[in-house]
């Protein structure tokens, strides 16, 4: 989402992408995009996303960018600049949940998938164009799915090197796809404005304004001992570098996730304790099965209260050791949710998060006296291939099968085969482990 | 109501009467410590939260016998920081009055008649050296668990058969038991008592110093107590409800493999490596012939080892735990060695002192502790 724009020099490219591994894959306007999903009545109509009185503009629609608007920019001016256009609160949640999609679609070409924010998004397709194609093959399959399962316009830029992929993604937009072909890098760059370059800043094109330098061609025909002494070493050199298309840095993909968590907001505002307590059992399962799924364990537990006024809290508490159990998960969530006290305070949205992650092979666990040789651990491990083979759901807390269908439960229902071929919903139940003879 | 009282007496009767002080009263009065002066020179002090009672009695003259309840944290705080001169304590309307050399402190007072009546101290069931006594708790309060969730596994177990008595403590993943000898009434007693280990390590610590502690023991009836006496000083507490788990099960039949170490050179290696072992990461010990090796750390973590000489009986083996369960269990043998017996590196491991390297271990103590599972 940057800010800036540039004459566009890409036009005259050929479509050469052999050597171009590098794609940046960019959301066009994506939380206004994401917000028109739900609004389609909007499309084609300026829309803004930003909070009220002195919040800024988070993402403006194209119609709307027409008009001046653009991000970072206090919703004031944008508004009069744009005053037609709609204004709509933002939902972080909603764009999370988006974003999750969007990096599921990128991690499905490769594993090599460095994430920038929540929209964007560098995808090294070194490995993948072996069974999947060209670059931009694999830059249209990305942008048909990212269309189809998420309903949001999507921009790459593909290159042999990530600043000039987001060089390119930028050119691209909206929707579109631009290639710029190694052996041209150095022409396209070098029609552009210096403060294209990666890490050129207002204060750095002044110094480089000083300097005379205007363009990248200026940088890349300047001495670099030159611009050393103007801008320091090390990004001096770097600068220099950058102007002849020359980025060492690779996509180093995020593997490590901070936290895993989940939440739910109500349809209505939910003061009874028996739903709120099956809700966090639900959304516990849901968040020890990711856990498990990518091999970690946590050891902090955070529940997050929205009441129905808005304001909300989290609460948590670091576990004795790391864990993925829904059990333990939903135990000390509950447990916090009581300490609470919240005597049927309205709740709008409760949430589990799971923090304090490392991979599950470095974990250990203290074993208890009364331990049995399969426990939980195994129980949990049992429902994650029930779940692998059945569908999400399959077997789940006898609790939340009783449960009144909630909209995402019917979904599960229907994926799942109908209860009548025998594989419908099981319930499990077992001993409390603690359990003594 | 008048009395003078030493001071040292003063302070060390308060400061055990306000140990069973609650620390946040069901009913105001219970913050109270409860003064009675009787005309033979005997001063009595009192507290009770309805679980535990203290009372004690010191020498003191007694001008006027009476009685007044005070709020017990502000006397021992009191009593704690006064010079070592003669304490006099007067009752003046609904003040007391506290003097000691140019000092004098007024304390407001209690109802008196609102103080329940302490409980009635159980007949004697018989006497246990005090010095045993204190051991004996210490090594087994160490296993006993303070997640207050589950009751039960604060407790102390005391099963009294004869002329022995043995404790048990367990916070699920270790086991301390010791069996003690003592002096019962009658000779033939078999009762059981679940003992809340915080108050029997207090009672224990307290009169230790007595020769001969009396134990008081009422089960079967409608409360169950057990009372603890020596030097002046009385104690009694309600028992913990419940059935504890069948523990003494957990003991393992068979040894397939058992080492021997000196319990300070293992002490110190434990604590050294254990330095880089962040919060509850385990210890991983090798026994191999001759040589006991300790590591913590891994991956990229910091990472420690050390080795220490080792006698080993059987196959070599490789087994982790929690730290500081493992210091809680070597500094409670108190003895220069120490055996580790082990069936499996997945299986609880037992811990028993012995003094002579060609004997056999003392089996009147045994830590059983369960080990880390590595990976997963």
């Amino acid at each position: 989402m940057s800010r800036r724009s540039y004459r566009r020099t890409g036009a005259g490219l050929s479509q050469d992408d052999s050597g171009c591994l590098i794609l940046h894959a960019d959301m066009d306007a994506f939380y206004a995009s994401v917000e028109l999903i739900d609004r389609p009545h909007l499309r084609g109509q300026p829309v803004i996303v930003g909070g009220g009185g002195r919040s800024v503009v988070l993402s403006a629609t194209y119609e709307a960018r027409r008009s001046g608007v653009h991000a970072a920019m206090p919703m004031g001016r944008a508004r009069r600049l744009c005053p037609e256009a709609v204004v709509i609160e933002p939902d972080h949640d909603r764009y999370a949940e988006v974003s999750r999609g969007v990096m599921e679609v990128f991690r499905s070409v490769t594993p090599l998938v460095e994430p920038l924010s929540l929209d964007e998004a560098f995808i090294d397709v070194s490995g993948a164009v072996r069974g999947s194609g060209t670059p931009s093959q694999i830059a249209a399959v990305i942008r048909d799915r990212i269309a189809d399962e998420q309903r949001i316009a999507c921009s790459v830029g593909i290159a042999a090197t990530k600043f000039v992929a987001k060089l390119a993604s930028a050119q691209a937009k909206p929707d579109g796809v631009l290639v710029v072909p190694r052996d041209e890098t150095v022409t396209f760059l070098h029609g552009l404005p210096a403060g294209a370059l990666w890490g050129v800043g207002e204060k750095t094109e002044e110094a480089l304004r000083r300097l005379g330098l205007v363009t990248v061609a200026d940088i890349a025909h300047t001495p670099k001992a030159t611009l050393r002494r103007a801008l320091g070493d090390a990004s001096g050199a770097h600068l220099h570098d950058l102007a002849w298309g020359l980025d060492p840095r690779p996509v180093i993909p995020e593997t490590v996730e901070k936290s895993i968590g989940g939440e739910e907001t109500f349809s209505t505002d939910i003061d009874d304790p028996d739903v709120i307590s099956r809700e966090l059992l639900r959304l516990s399962e849901r968040v020890a099965a990711r856990t498990r799924a990518a091999g970690l364990v946590g050891r902090t537990v955070v529940i997050k209260i929205r009441f129905a006024d808005f304001s909300t809290i989290t609460r948590s508490r670091t576990l004795p050791e790391h864990t993925d159990l829904a059990r333990v998960l939903h135990a000390t969530a509950l447990a916090l949710y009581a300490r609470l006290g919240l005597d049927r305070a309205r709740l709008r949205l409760v949430g589990v998060r799971l923090e304090g992650l490392r991979e599950a092979s470095e974990g250990h666990h203290q074993m208890t006296l009364d331990e049995r040789p399969l426990g939980w651990r195994e129980a949990e491990r049992a429902v994650d291939r029930a779940s692998a083979r059945f569908g999400a759901g399959a077997v789940r807390p006898a609790s939340l099968v009783a449960q009144p269908a909630a909209t995402e439960e019917t979904a599960r229902h229907r994926r799942a085969p109908r209860s009548g071929d025998g594989h419908g919903p099981l319930r499990y139940q077992a001993r409390h482990p603690y359990g003594r003879e | 109501m008048k009395f003078r009282v030493e001071r040292d007496a003063l302070a060390d009767a308060v400061a055990w009467a306000a140990r069973a002080l609650p620390s946040r009263p069901p009913v105001p009065v219970l913050a109270g410590l409860l003064l009675e002066a009787d005309e033979v020179g005997v001063l009595r002090l009192s507290s009770f939260d309805y679980e535990v009672s203290a009372r004690v009695e010191v020498p003191a003259e007694v001008i006027d016998a009476g009685t007044a309840l005070v709020s017990g944290k502000l006397l021992a705080d009191i009593s704690r920081s006064l010079p070592s001169k003669p304490v006099d304590v007067t009752t003046d309307g609904s003040k007391v009055s506290v003097t000691c050399g140019s000092g004098r402190f007024t304390l407001l007072t209690m109802p008196v008649e609102e103080y329940p009546t302490l409980p009635v101290m159980p007949d004697a069931s018989g006497t246990v050296a005090g010095d045993i006594f204190t051991q004996a708790v210490g090594q087994v309060s160490i296993a006993a668990s303070r997640d207050e969730t589950l009751p039960i596994l604060t407790g102390i177990r005391c099963e009294i058969e004869g002329d022995q008595i043995t404790l048990l403590a367990t916070d699920r993943y270790r086991l301390a038991m010791r069996t003690l000898p003592w002096h019962p009434g009658d000779p033939g007693q078999s009762s059981v008592a679940l003992v809340r280990a915080r108050t029997l390590s207090d009672v224990a610590k307290a009169l230790g110093t007595s020769a001969d502690v009396t134990l008081a023991l009422t089960t079967g009836g409608a409360t169950e107590m057990i009372g603890f006496e020596a030097g002046g000083r009385r104690t009694t507490s309600l028992l913990v409800e419940g059935d504890y788990p069948k523990v003494r099960a957990l003991f393992p039949d068979t040894v397939a493999t058992y080492a021997l170490v000196g319990t300070q050179a293992l002490t110190d290696a434990v604590k050294r490596v254990a330095l880089v072992a962040e919060r509850n990461t385990p210890v991983r010990l090798t026994f191999t012939e001759g040589l006991l090796t300790l590591e913590a750390g891994q991956g990229e973590d910091a990472q420690a080892s050390e080795a220490v000489e080792s006698t080993l009986v059987g196959d070599e083996l490789s087994i982790a735990f929690n730290p500081q369960f493992l210091l809680d269990g070597l500094g409670a043998l108190n003895s220069p060695l120490v055996r580790l017996s082990f069936t499996q590196p997945t299986k609880p491991a037992v811990l028993s002192p012995q003094t002579d390297p060609e004997g056999s271990d003392d089996s009147s103590y045994r830590y059983l502790l369960m080990p880390v599972r590595i990976a997963g």
